[in-house]
């Protein structure tokens, strides 16, 4: 991590090295560090060979989806009759996750050369680095990084002096979530209502300006250099536990934890290590309730499930849960989680975009059963409509911020039924132990 | 047949187009997929999800007006599954919609009330909350916008978007919050926005024209094509106790897909006058005398007889082709001929839909005029009749010209008696295209029928079939004057 603690030594710093140099942010600190080797390497071996390391690296989307991103890249049309887009997904909303912050804050450039490479490789001549609105301090951060990267010769007409164009435009999000939903930030980028996209067309295909585009999270940018560096072999053997999964992931722990922040592992790390070991564990007095380890819109999992789970998209998957963007959210045993959840669905109620019925008014009402059990006015029959309701808003949309909304209600009612019906018993939360 | 593809919706065998939507073979099958959102006339949305259907093999449920056919595909659409998340819509769309059909112009014509009546739930589980309440707000010349009843199928907004090219519409806000916005400072005042009234499936938008003019059960719907210009759009008149009240859109892919204008849309009042003739008349002794069809049609071959040549003939672009052809016809047994003219306006095309227009030309039937014969060149056909034997006049309201010469006779053939036309030696009572069958020829050469609407006042025919009545009489007592 880096920053605002010191690495642990059970850390694989990879993209988080530099976090907390500050003179790791100006290009010619980038430089020393070994930045613009992995472009000028990339500009060497041909886009082919790119792909190809890439691709055996096995690097899944960051972003939450966990897509093969060497796989994504291979989609893109070889011969180039339109121009190609590369977008760079820096629009991090998801609740507890702020592991793209901390990149783009400390390693602008990482950002802009793992772009360069994948732009280079699928190639696009222009690259949007969508940040979210939020995003001040990142944003200046990456304003002054591409500023110098085009006085450096990096960027522009003659990238790296090697007569190939790539231009760089910042693109400032307006504080949507569902911007970061990949076809709702491209029309965003379009000027249009961000409104997620019917698919198929894919991005591939039809992306921005519905030319073929390729959108990558930033942490997933920021692994390519090293992918490039140290070969696709190298990457692909960072895995402790499913070879499905590889690499090094950013975890941004945060809730009722002792050392909260971002902590860099291999894939298949122990949940329970990253928590009460790396992270220091549960403040003085406390238990293990729940955690969701993918940020807000996965599912909850018990203390005794947490125990037992690694930290890959298999692992999260066989308990029940998935690895999403890596926002780990821990709750202690005086989290109230009837209200959590409710803060959720009125997270996911007010970002809905209102385009799909199950969504825009799905969301809006769970939110108000929610409300009506934590105000004591709930019934036992509520809950199964939550569950019913959740049904309903899964899997039939365009996009998946409805079931999003209903995985973490369903969850937490699946696993702590209790809590909830302790509420409508006594309109109290349930008591602490 | 490689273009065709094969699969089975709701167990029956269809062919499709390749790149047809399931929605749309699933209509070539006989099924209709319940929708909102989806309109064959306007790009795809995809948001209403009410059109999910159950396809073998697939994990979750397809929306089928975005989802194209794939061979050997087994759609099922009235699965329990599939049954399920349209009754989950339903529901999800009731929650705030207000059950005020009793006031609702849109009822029995409505589209939710129609799915909820077909498979929705019979109670509500929303329990006590208050719902989302909007005040109307008024969107232009002609469209409400009542939010609360809108279920956010943006059919009005991408029709202003594609179609009417024209931007004016929106989603505004986010979640539950939304609803259809209108930019700062603009109407709803183009050309052909009356469509997304038709277009709305449920009673968000509404027509101030219509507003509780009627409940729609009570409306007697016939086929009909719009008589304001030359595009000839094809439309269904809609009446009741023998007054036309609304004039809709019929759907003819070549000719006007499934949109009218505003002015062929309101250009109808004209069809419910109460000033008409309803009798034929004829001058006996310098008086005009009601008489009886036998006797009018007796008095107008003694007419024709007894006048010298030439004929001429003033007649409207108005009337039905098989009234100027028999007025031709008539014509020529006088050796003369006739000609028409034309009230003229700006031309309003509707750009998302290609050779569709309200035209510079606001009649019906200039080009069947055309082909029967008659010329464009009114001035000199008025000059003409000074030294006529005969002037004869079809629908023509004769406003503006110089009155007619005196001594000439004058057959009026018309729905209603001009000024101008007080002298006529004969006057025939006619129909109006509400009131007759008939057919008009529009600007690409199409001639297409219209159906009768409601019953004419008193004594009036079809102009057609009075002239072919005075053609056949004059024919049984041959050698009229030539």
């Amino acid at each position: 991590m880096g920053y605002p603690h010191p690495s642990h030594p059970r850390e694989t710093v990879l993209v988080s090295r530099y976090f907390g140099d500050a003179a790791a942010r100006p290009y010619d600190g980038w430089v020393k560090r070994g930045g613009y080797q992995a472009l000028e390497h990339s500009l060497g071996i041909g886009r082919e060979k790119v792909i190809e390391e890439v691709k055996l690296s096995g690097v899944r989307g960051r972003g939450g989806a966990g897509f093969p991103a060497g796989v994504k890249w291979d989609f893109m049309p070889r011969e180039r009759t339109r121009p190609h887009y590369l977008v760079c997904n820096a629009d991090e909303g998801e609740p507890g996750t702020f592991k793209d912050r901390e990149i783009l804050r400390w390693t602008p450039h990482a950002v802009i050369e793992g772009c360069a490479i994948a732009a280079y490789a699928v190639q696009a001549e222009h690259i949007y680095i969508y940040i979210r609105g939020e995003f001040t301090e990142p944003l200046r951060v990456m304003r002054q990084a591409v500023d110098e990267a085009y006085a450096k010769g990096v960027l522009g007409d003659n990238a790296m002096g090697r007569g190939i164009r790539i231009d760089v435009t910042i693109h400032r999000g307006a504080g949507s979530y569902i911007c970061g939903e990949e076809t709702a930030l491209m029309n965003s980028i379009e000027g249009k209502r961000g409104n997620p996209r019917i698919r198929p067309p894919f991005p591939a295909a039809a992306g921005l300006w519905g030319c073929p585009t390729t959108i990558n999270n930033v942490e997933t940018m920021a692994a390519v250099p090293h992918i490039i560096l140290k070969g696709g072999a190298w990457y692909k053997g960072l895995a402790l536990s499913s070879p499905k999964s590889t690499g090094t992931k950013l975890f941004s722990v945060c809730g009722n934890i002792a050392r909260p922040g971002n902590y860099e592992v291999t894939m298949g790390f122990p949940l329970h290590d990253l928590l009460f070991d790396l992270a220091g564990g549960m403040p003085p007095g406390r238990r293990l309730k729940a955690v969701q380890p993918g940020g807000c819109s996965v599912p909850f999992i018990t203390a005794e499930e947490a125990a037992e789970t690694l930290l890959d998209y298999e692992g999260c998957l066989a308990k029940g849960t998935q690895l999403g963007s890596g926002g780990m959210i821990v709750y202690d045993d005086s989290a109230d989680i009837v209200h959590q959840v409710m803060r959720l669905a009125r997270f996911y109620a007010h970002e809905s975009c209102a385009q799909c019925t199950q969504c825009r008014e799905g969301t809006a009402w769970t939110t108000k059963i929610l409300q009506r059990i934590l105000h004591g006015e709930g019934r036992m029959e509520d809950l199964d409509l939550l569950v019913d309701l959740g049904d309903q808003m899964t899997g039939t949309t365009i996009c998946v911020l409805s079931d999003s909304c209903a995985v973490a209600v369903g969850s937490a009612i699946a696993k702590f039924r209790p809590d909830f019906e302790a509420y409508v018993r006594s309109g109290r939360a349930v008591a602490a132990v | 047949m490689s273009d065709l593809v094969k699969l089975t919706i709701e167990g029956r065998e269809v062919e499709a187009p390749r790149g047809t939507t399931i929605l749309e073979a699933a209509k070539l099958a006989g099924v209709l997929i319940p929708h909102y959102c989806y309109h064959p006339s306007l790009r795809i949305a995809g948001v209403c999800r009410m059109c999910l259907v159950e396809i073998e093999g697939w994990p979750k449920l397809a929306a089928s007006c975005a989802t194209t056919v794939v061979p050997g595909q087994v759609v099922h659409v009235s699965s329990k599954q599939a049954k399920a998340a349209r009754q989950g819509v339903l529901e999800f769309l009731l929650i705030n919609h207000p059950l005020d059909c009793p006031i609702c112009d849109q009822a029995g014509e409505c589209e939710l009330q129609d799915y909820v009546f077909q498979e929705g739930r019979s109670g509500t589980r929303y329990g006590a909350y208050a719902k989302r309440f909007n005040p109307v707000e008024d969107f232009g010349p002609d469209v409400l916008y009542v939010p609360n009843r809108c279920i956010l199928c943006t059919r009005c907004v991408r029709f202003m978007d594609h179609v009417a090219e024209e931007s004016v519409l929106n989603v505004s806000d986010r979640g539950d919050r939304a609803h259809i916005g209108i930019d700062a400072g603009r109407t709803l005042d183009h050309a052909w926005s009356g469509n997304v009234v038709d277009l709305c499936p449920v009673g968000s938008l509404i027509s101030k024209d219509f507003l509780h003019k009627a409940r729609v059960w009570d409306l007697d719907r016939t086929a009909s094509v719009c008589s304001g210009c030359t595009q000839g759009c094809n439309v269904v008149l809609e009446t009741r106790d023998n007054a036309v009240l609304r004039v809709r859109p019929r759907p003819n892919a070549e000719v006007n897909r499934h949109f009218i204008c505003d002015y062929g849309r309101f250009n109808y009042d004209w069809l419910n006058r109460a000033d008409r003739i309803e009798a034929p008349l004829v001058r006996e002794n310098g008086r005009v005398v009601p008489v009886d069809w036998d006797r009018a049609i007796e008095r107008t071959v003694d007419v024709l007889r007894s006048a010298k040549a030439p004929w001429v003939g003033l007649v409207s672009p108005g009337a039905s082709c098989e009234a100027l052809e028999a007025a031709a016809k008539l014509l020529a047994l006088g050796g003369g001929a006739g000609a028409f003219r034309v009230a003229e306006g700006e031309e309003a095309p509707l750009p998302g839909v290609p050779d569709l227009a309200l035209r510079k030309e606001r009649a019906p039937n200039v080009h069947g005029a055309v082909a029967a014969g008659f010329s464009r060149d009114w001035d000199r056909a008025v000059a003409d009749a000074r030294d006529a034997g005969l002037v004869f006049v079809l629908g023509e309201d004769l406003a503006g010209t110089q009155a007619l010469p005196p001594g000439v006779p004058l057959i009026y053939v018309g729905t209603v008696l001009p000024e101008s036309a007080r002298d006529a030696a004969v006057v025939l009572p006619c129909a109006n295209m509400a009131e007759e069958e008939g057919s008009f020829v529009n600007l690409r050469g199409l001639r297409q029928a219209y159906c009768q609407a409601k019953t004419p006042p008193g004594m009036a025919r079809p102009a057609g079939w009075v002239l072919e009545e005075v053609l056949a009489a004059l024919g049984a007592e041959a050698g009229v004057a030539a």
